[in-house]
């Protein structure tokens, strides 16, 4: 057996047996490698695809409308549309409600639209302050100092059968102002 | 017996050695010659970051027989070692003080290997590697303050988001992808954990070797003389004559400094961790706990102020441009400044460049510390207006006083050295602005400063107006615009004008 194997030098520009194993071998873990990558990409980027498709938005109840006193602003919390076993308290979420008259209303969402620190709502000079970068908005959540270059982020909201409801699920943030892409743009815009 | 013993050891040895080789390497590495001078004090830096990564991972791995990576659970685990496991504390006190002293000697290295010229031919390779090596280390000093997961971790990530998100095009996939879903979540962590645990380390690990490697096969830089001039034809060769004529083998000789450097560093970081004990963790990760003013660690609070003090709109190209520049700016300084003097002693711009850059990291680290530019929050119910600015006021005045505290001007505001320092001090404004100017401002804002104009009714701006009047040095008047004086002296005053201007404070 061992004296058969004994290499005989390829001419020039011919392939080999051996060479064109080791070229097949190289184009066969080429394949492999793109079978396995489809599945650990759609793994890795999961978490942007279901986004894409709007997967992470829904409709959360925040309360009864009368616990929202008319010409006042007050904070409200729900629970993230989307919990996953290991998330702890992290899917708590606060926002701030503004009633403005009747159904009328503004929901504003806690991270200061600068960089994302929670917003306080001051009632007396009727101010949103963030303790972060000193950003300031008034109470229909426009800009009024500071650094942030827009107003508060808005969520989306719809009154039903007494019921304040807002369009939330996703971290608004300068790049991605998710919460008010389908809302009416506020009165000072 | 003992003559036993040893041959016994010996012969045991040299089964391994038969079967693994490494003696021979080992030895060589050990005992290459460098240059005399280079057993120096100022030659430490790098063998002590080294320690410090080993210790760093030698207390990170004993954290993780404790901790959980859970959103969930991760505050209370460090609850446990801080409180319930026997000196969890120290454990985490030690990784926590060593992080800090980590990015601290990688910092003082670098500015030890720039000063004496040792990213020059032919070590640019090993520099840049040793820039990979700075950026990894900041990496592992930022994902570790996100797995201390307490309200400055969880505000962060939100700062951290905030950031990416203004990327053009690719910034909202980005924070998905950061964030490892549409919220700062369990995933978040779970990632996070998976970066400052296996994927970082990893690569230190490999980068650190490869860098190691470089000085063993380039040799330690020699001790910079002016007018020793670095040349690509020739260096080599007169590094290969210097270590041959002036070389001691870098084990005994030069390592005794490095090894007393190294138990020193890592008994100071024992001493700060028993003394200072362990960083937080601060509040739970609760969202819809808002009552918080999120900071960062020491080594980004520079980043902190910058992003308060820039005008806005300068803000965004700045955050996407600056460090990516920076960064190719240190990768490329080795091919542009490849040659030429070494010594610190020759490159004045070296040296101011240097300067330049930690007393402006210095600076803006040190206003992270007193944030100024931040509202006091509590200011407005905590910090009252002192006794001596009412004294001998009208009722109009105090009324203007209460309109002051009550609408949280104090929050941006100081008066007497109490207060926010997001707006002027408010101590002498009265000769700086007219009564009208007053009002002006206080209704329409401006400057830094919001509108008051929904806010307050006529007559709470007739009193906070008032109010500011009186605030004035005693024995400097009041600003006045002379021509309203003499339309007014024509009608009756009113009369909080005409109080004596002497009787204001102090």
């Amino acid at each position: 057996m061992s004296s058969k194997t004994v290499t005989v030098p390829p001419a020039e520009g011919s392939l080999s047996r051996r060479g064109f194993f080791m070229k097949l071998g190289i184009l066969f873990n080429g394949f492999a490698a793109i079978v396995l990558a489809l599945p650990v990409a759609h793994f890795l980027f999961s978490s942007i695809t279901r986004g894409r498709e709007n997967g992470y938005l829904s409709w959360v109840r925040l309360g009864d409308v009368d616990t929202f006193p008319e010409g006042e602003t007050r904070m409200a919390t729900f629970r993230n549309p989307l919990v996953m076993p290991t998330d702890g308290q992290t899917v708590d979420t606060a926002c701030w409600v503004r009633r403005i008259a009747g159904d009328q209303f503004q929901v504003f969402a806690i991270n200061c639209a600068h960089l994302g620190c929670p917003v306080r709502w001051f009632a007396q000079s009727g101010l949103f302050m963030c303790p972060c970068h000193g950003g300031a908005y008034y109470r229909d959540g426009s800009r009024a100092s500071g650094p942030p270059e827009r107003g508060l982020f808005e969520y989306p909201y719809k009154v039903e059968n007494g019921v304040l409801t807002i369009q939330a699920g996703q971290l608004p943030t300068p790049g991605d102002p998710v919460a008010s892409l389908t809302s009416e743009k506020p009165p000072c815009a | 017996m003992r003559v036993i013993n040893m041959r016994v050891i010996k012969k045991i040895g040299e089964w391994f050695d038969h079967r693994l080789q490494l003696a021979a390497p080992i030895r060589e590495a050990a005992e290459h010659p460098v240059p005399r001078n280079t057993a120096s004090w100022f030659y430490v830096f790098g063998s002590a970051a080294l320690t410090v990564f080993l210790l760093q991972l030698v207390t990170g791995i004993l954290l993780a027989l404790i901790y959980v990576p859970s959103a969930g659970e991760a505050w209370s685990s460090l609850q446990a070692l801080n409180h319930q496991v026997a000196l969890g504390w120290f454990i985490r006190a030690m990784h926590g003080w060593g992080s800090n002293f980590m990015v601290a000697i990688v910092l003082i290295h670098m500015v030890q290997v720039f000063l004496f010229g040792a990213h020059k031919f032919p070590r640019e390779l090993t520099w840049v590697i040793g820039v990979f090596l700075l950026l990894m280390t900041l990496g592992m000093a930022f994902t570790g303050q996100v797995l201390r997961f307490d309200q400055d971790a969880y505000w962060g990530l939100g700062i951290g988001a905030s950031i990416a998100s203004r990327v053009p095009i690719i910034g909202p996939f980005v924070v998905k992808l950061m964030l490892g879903g549409p919220i700062i979540a369990g995933a978040t962590l779970s990632r996070f954990f998976a970066l400052h645990v296996f994927v970082i380390p990893g690569l230190l690990i490999a980068f650190v070797a490869l860098h190691v490697l470089m000085v063993l096969k380039l040799g330690i830089n020699e001790w910079p003389m002016p007018g020793r001039i670095v040349r690509r034809a020739t260096y080599e060769a007169e590094y290969h004559a210097l270590t041959k004529k002036d070389g001691v083998p870098f084990v005994p000789y030069a390592i005794g400094k490095d090894m007393f450097f190294a138990a020193f560093i890592i008994l100071t970081v024992a001493a700060c961790a028993f003394y200072f004990g362990p960083f937080g963790p601060t509040g739970q990760p609760d969202p819809t706990i808002t009552q918080t003013a999120p900071k960062p660690d020491y080594f980004f609070l520079w980043l902190y102020a910058l992003l308060s003090l820039l005008p806005p709109s300068l803000e965004t190209p700045f955050l996407l441009i600056v460090p990516p520049l920076v960064i190719i700016g240190l990768i490329l300084l080795p091919f542009l400044s490849g040659e030429g003097e070494k010594s610190w002693k020759r490159r004045p711009i070296a040296v101011v460049t240097v300067l330049l850059i930690a007393i402006t990291l210095g600076t803006f680290t040190r206003m992270a510390q007193f944030t100024p530019w931040s509202p006091h929050m509590n200011a407005w119910s905590g910090d009252p207006i002192p006794e001596r600015y009412i004294h001998g006021t009208t009722a109009l005045e105090r009324q203007g006083a209460l309109v002051f505290q009550v609408k949280q001007c104090r929050n941006c505001h100081s008066i007497g050295d109490t207060g926010g320092q997001r707006g002027p001090a408010l101590d002498s404004v009265a000769v700086r602005l007219t009564q009208d100017q007053l009002i002006r401002q206080v209704i329409q804002g401006g400057g830094n400063m919001p509108a008051y104009g929904n806010n307050l009714s006529p007559a709470e701006t007739t009193a906070l107006v008032a109010f500011l009047e009186t605030l004035h040095p005693a024995g400097q008047n009041p600003a006045r615009d002379a021509a309203r004086d003499l339309v007014l002296s024509n009608e009756q005053r009113p009369a909080a004008n005409v109080r004596d201007s002497t009787v204001g404070p102090r």
